[in-house]
């Protein structure tokens, strides 16, 4: 399947669902309108959740926000539905913000719960406040309107609420595949993988959230001028999870997702309407509820995935073109060899009474490869974690290329030039290995959210492709670029963290435990790809325990136990060294 | 406001807030044995004095037909994964637990209730046909994902409490119902008239929290429980078996939901879609507690009582706004105070 085929399917689509009121009955026209409208707000909610992995149980309630501030301006103080839709999405955005900075750092579940909690309280103010109509709502809204001409049949207002939503499927898959884009795919990564890439992992969230509560209030203008009464009733919890349903059944990762998702639980919504009372005789609205819930838990228990991702395993794949040559990207000014470039002055760091780290000072010179070992418990690990921002030292001080880097967070130590690997590979599987390594790139790189959805972007985007692309084959990985991360074996995923590090343009490479837990070949490879990175003249801080690993490749060791400094040198040294083989051995027999 | 007043909205509070704390306790418990969110604990507690009010009127509750109805869901999936995994020998164990047993239940509440008993045996009748719910559900929608994250255990929790209110609107009617206090005693302590009721809320409370600290301290039981919250794959290798861990608990939980049900229900008038603020606002109280202290649940949904009491005073109409609009920051706090490692979300 070529980009051919996808654009003549996407044009297919847009032509059966233009001509489609021309040849349905109303009813079915309006049942569409529906469709459309919570399309939007499910289409949000697929970013939210399916792409950023932040459940939000509250989208009803934007929606409702937006419907309510344009019912005001127009019905209640005659003003235009446009300025409606102005106030309504200023409004809404503006909400999303505040809630989003106070409860975007919550960690998992709290999150969630958050979401439920604004959702209730935002779903209870509507019916309770005095201007707003209470339990009554407001009615007589007045239509959208071009002009003279007012959208006030189902028919009428189809185009508009259909045009809207391709358009934002449109920006949608565009942004998707932008620079911010594959930062929102790497938040289900885990904040410490988005930040070590130089990503603020908050700023992320804040607008993946922002953009969902702006689809939510296009959809509650739609509904507003569509439906031309709102009561309370639509946007309260139980709407919530509706939309939140929509979204799981389509496919939560997927924006088409939310499209075919609102489809499918519109209409069987409607058909547990038609059919439960031939069903079960006399049971009326009540049984609705349940049945629906039942498919739903059903649907959770077999099928998680969603429907669209479960089709898109059946249709070919999509063939993609090796990326081309492109200009490259611009490169930090690299240091001069056997310079200073990092120094660790005094570092300590206490947990409780425990001193993890006490009092350790070493120096990286500009294109060595220097390791820290020790035992277990030495305090290796801490110590990692203070020179990317991972953990704060609680004394000392840690100078980068001249720069204090002491109190800086992950993402600007990531900024000034440190890159790093993980112990414990944390990759987006589900991306491609392109994809993965250009994830590297987003501090070289500079589009942002229009940019990336009005495809402004593609210069940038071309030389990023290429320069992932370059550091894959400069490791070793680029027959396939564009398989799955995910099904790499282990070596090969610690090589490709790598790639993902060097598209950074890094200055100093830290990495934690290369050779953990990889066979004899992959680490004699391993140990070959370091030393051809150091004769490209770029400085390697490894942390590791294997110590056949690290002597016969390293320039210099820095030997911690115990929390301190036991020993630094060259690796014959720190062999014979007896204070470091009681370390390692208990004490010489 | 006057401190007559403040003193009566304290009180009050205290006392909402003790039926908050019994179903917080419950959720917490949940929680910590399955790491379900179990939204739908309010719905038990309603359902219970509705189970009540149905055994005052003399009518046989619907809560008997929906044991029935979801023994034999659960007997039905019992069997099927017992065959799919090629355990059949376990089959009449199984059938004596989901089937045998909840139907007994119900048989002997029906008979008892011809007799007319009196209210002691009522309360234990209501308890009796409200226990097998929850394990019941844990049975049919929990134990298939019980791998799965939080996140899509809580999703499933919602959509159930959903499908247990409709279930409520079916077998119990739209009508509120509001029992017979359980005491008529009243005394004044400082000023300050005090109900029956309102002591027997506080001390049921106390004494159920109690015998739930017993029971996890002093029992084999209850430490096998505590062990399954603290590590599912520990406790298994030591010969607990996680399912019966959480058939417990819910046990537990749903007796404690009971309680506060046949409390609240001379206080406040009861629908059948009552339970969801009641489960929410427990649920708060239990965020307080950081969803893991018993007493820090305790000690939240009591606050959270006395802030509704107070709320209502000053505007009945956004008590609730006010409620959930301060779990906000109660959850940011929680969320600084909790050491939380980095969790990353199932593709």
């Amino acid at each position: 399947m070529t980009r051919l085929h996808v654009q003549l399917a996407a044009v297919a689509a847009v032509v059966c669902l233009a001509l489609a009121p021309l040849v349905l009955p109303p009813f079915t026209v309006t049942l569409m309108n529906y469709i459309g409208i919570y399309s939007l707000v499910a289409i949000g909610l697929a970013l939210l959740t399916g792409v950023g992995g932040i459940v939000s149980f509250g989208q009803a309630a934007f929606v409702g926000v937006a419907a309510y501030a344009t019912a005001w301006v127009s019905a209640l103080n005659g003003y235009s539905p446009w300025l409606g839709l102005l106030f309504g999405v200023a409004l809404t955005c503006g909400v999303a913000a505040i809630l989003g900075v106070v409860t975007l750092r919550l960690q998992g579940h709290f999150l969630s719960l958050s979401t439920v909690a604004w959702g209730l309280a935002i779903g209870f103010l509507f019916g309770n406040v005095d201007g707003l109509g209470r339990f009554n709502g407001i009615s007589s809204i007045p239509p959208i309107s071009f002009g003279s001409f007012a959208l006030v049949s189902s028919v009428q207002i189809y185009f508009l609420i259909w045009g809207i939503v391709a358009v934002i499927l449109l920006l949608g898959y565009n942004l998707l595949d932008s620079r911010l884009g594959r930062a929102m795919r790497a938040l289900r990564g885990g904040n410490t993988l988005v930040e070590s890439l130089g990503i603020n992992a908050f700023r992320i969230k804040l607008v993946t959230f922002v953009i969902a509560a702006f689809l939510a209030s296009l959809s509650g203008w739609l509904y507003a001028h569509m439906s031309r009464f709102i009561s309370p009733g639509p946007f309260d919890a139980g709407m919530g999870i509706e939309y939140l349903m929509m979204t799981m059944v389509g496919g939560a990762g997927s924006l088409l997702g939310g499209v075919v998702g609102a489809a499918i639980v519109t209409l069987l919504k409607n058909s547990v309407q038609d059919y439960l009372p031939l069903i079960a005789k006399g049971a009326s609205g009540q049984l609705e509820i349940v049945a629906f819930s039942a498919l739903f838990i059903l649907f959770l228990q077999w099928a998680r995935q969603g429907i669209v991702p479960f089709v898109a395993r059946y249709l070919p794949k999509a063939r993609r073109e090796r990326p081309l040559p492109a200009p490259p990207l611009p490169r930090r000014p690299q240091p001069t060899p056997g310079e200073l470039l990092l120094k660790v002055d005094g570092a300590e760091r206490r947990f409780g009474g425990l001193v993890a780290v006490n009092k350790v000072s070493f120096e990286v010179r500009s294109g060595e490869i220097l390791a820290v070992i020790g035992p277990n418990g030495a305090g290796k690990s801490t110590m990692f974690n203070c020179l990317t921002g991972a953990l704060r030292v609680n004394k000392g001080e840690i100078v980068f290329a001249g720069r204090p880097i002491t109190r800086d967070p992950q993402s600007r130590i990531a900024q000034a030039g440190i890159a790093r690997t993980f112990q414990h590979v944390k990759l987006r599987p589900r991306m491609s290995l392109l994809e993965n390594v250009m994830l590297g790139t987003y501090a070289r790189t500079r589009s942002g959210l229009l940019a990336g959805a009005l495809r402004l972007n593609q210069r940038e985007e071309a030389s990023a492709r290429h320069e992932a692309l370059m550091q894959l084959e400069r490791v070793g990985l680029g027959e396939k670029p564009f398989e799955l991360a995910g099904n790499l074996p282990l070596g090969n995923q610690r090589i490709l963290e790598i790639a993902r590090a060097l598209a950074a343009d890094p200055a100093l490479l830290v990495l934690d435990e290369p050779a953990a837990g990889l066979r004899r070949q992959e680490k004699l490879r391993l140990a070959e790809l370091l030393r051809s990175l150091r004769s490209d003249h770029l400085t390697i801080l490894i942390v590791e325990h294997d110590m056949e690993f690290v002597m016969s490749l390293v320039d210099r060791i820095v030997v911690l136990d115990f929390g301190s400094k036991l020993c630094e040198g060259v690796p014959s040294a720190i062999r014979s060294d007896e204070r470091v083989q009681e370390a390692y051995l208990g004490g010489v027999a | 406001m006057t401190s007559d007043i403040a003193a009566i909205l304290a009180i009050d509070g205290i006392a909402t807030g003790a039926v908050y704390a019994l179903v917080a306790i419950g959720t917490v418990l949940i929680f910590t044995v399955t790491r379900v969110i179990f939204i739908p604990f309010g719905d038990i507690a309603a359902f219970t004095a509705l189970t009540l009010a149905a055994l005052d009127a003399k009518r046989f509750p619907g809560t008997g037909t929906l044991v029935v109805v979801l023994a034999c869901l659960a007997t039905l999936m019992e069997i099927l994964s017992l065959v799919r995994g090629g355990e059949l020998r376990l089959l009449p164990r199984a059938l004596f637990f989901y089937l045998v047993l909840p139907l007994v239940v119900v048989g002997a509440a029906w008979l008892v209730m011809r007799a007319d008993p009196p209210l002691a045996v009522r309360l234990i009748l209501a308890l009796m046909l409200i226990a097998p719910i929850a394990p019941l559900l844990d049975r049919i929608v929990f134990r298939p994902i019980a791998d799965g994250t939080v996140l899509l255990l809580l999703t499933v929790s919602v959509a159930l409490h959903f499908a247990l209110v409709g279930l409520g609107l079916l077998f119990f009617g739209p009508e509120g119902v509001r029992t017979e206090p359980l005491t008529s005693f009243s005394t004044e302590l400082a000023g300050v008239l005090i109900s029956g009721q309102t002591m027997l809320i506080v001390i049921a409370a106390l004494v159920f929290s109690a015998l739930l600290y017993l029971f996890f301290d002093f029992t084999l039981v209850g430490k096998s429980l505590r062990a399954t919250a603290v590590n599912r794959t520990g406790s298994r290798l030591m010969g607990i078996r996680p399912a019966r861990a959480g058939t417990i608990a819910y046990l537990l939980g749903s007796l404690m939901a009971g309680v506060s049900g046949i409390l609240i229900a001379p206080v406040n008038t009861v629908f059948y879609d009552s339970g969801f603020l009641i489960g929410l606002k427990a649920f708060v109280g239990a965020i307080v507690g950081g969803m893991t202290s018993y007493p820090g649940a305790a000690i939240g949904a009591v606050g959270v009582g006395i802030l509704e009491s107070f709320a209502s005073f000053e505007s009945s109409a956004l008590k609730d706004v006010i409620v959930f609009s301060l779990l906000i920051p109660i959850l940011v706090w929680r969320s600084l105070a909790s050491l939380h490692s980095e969790e990353e979300i199932e593709e």
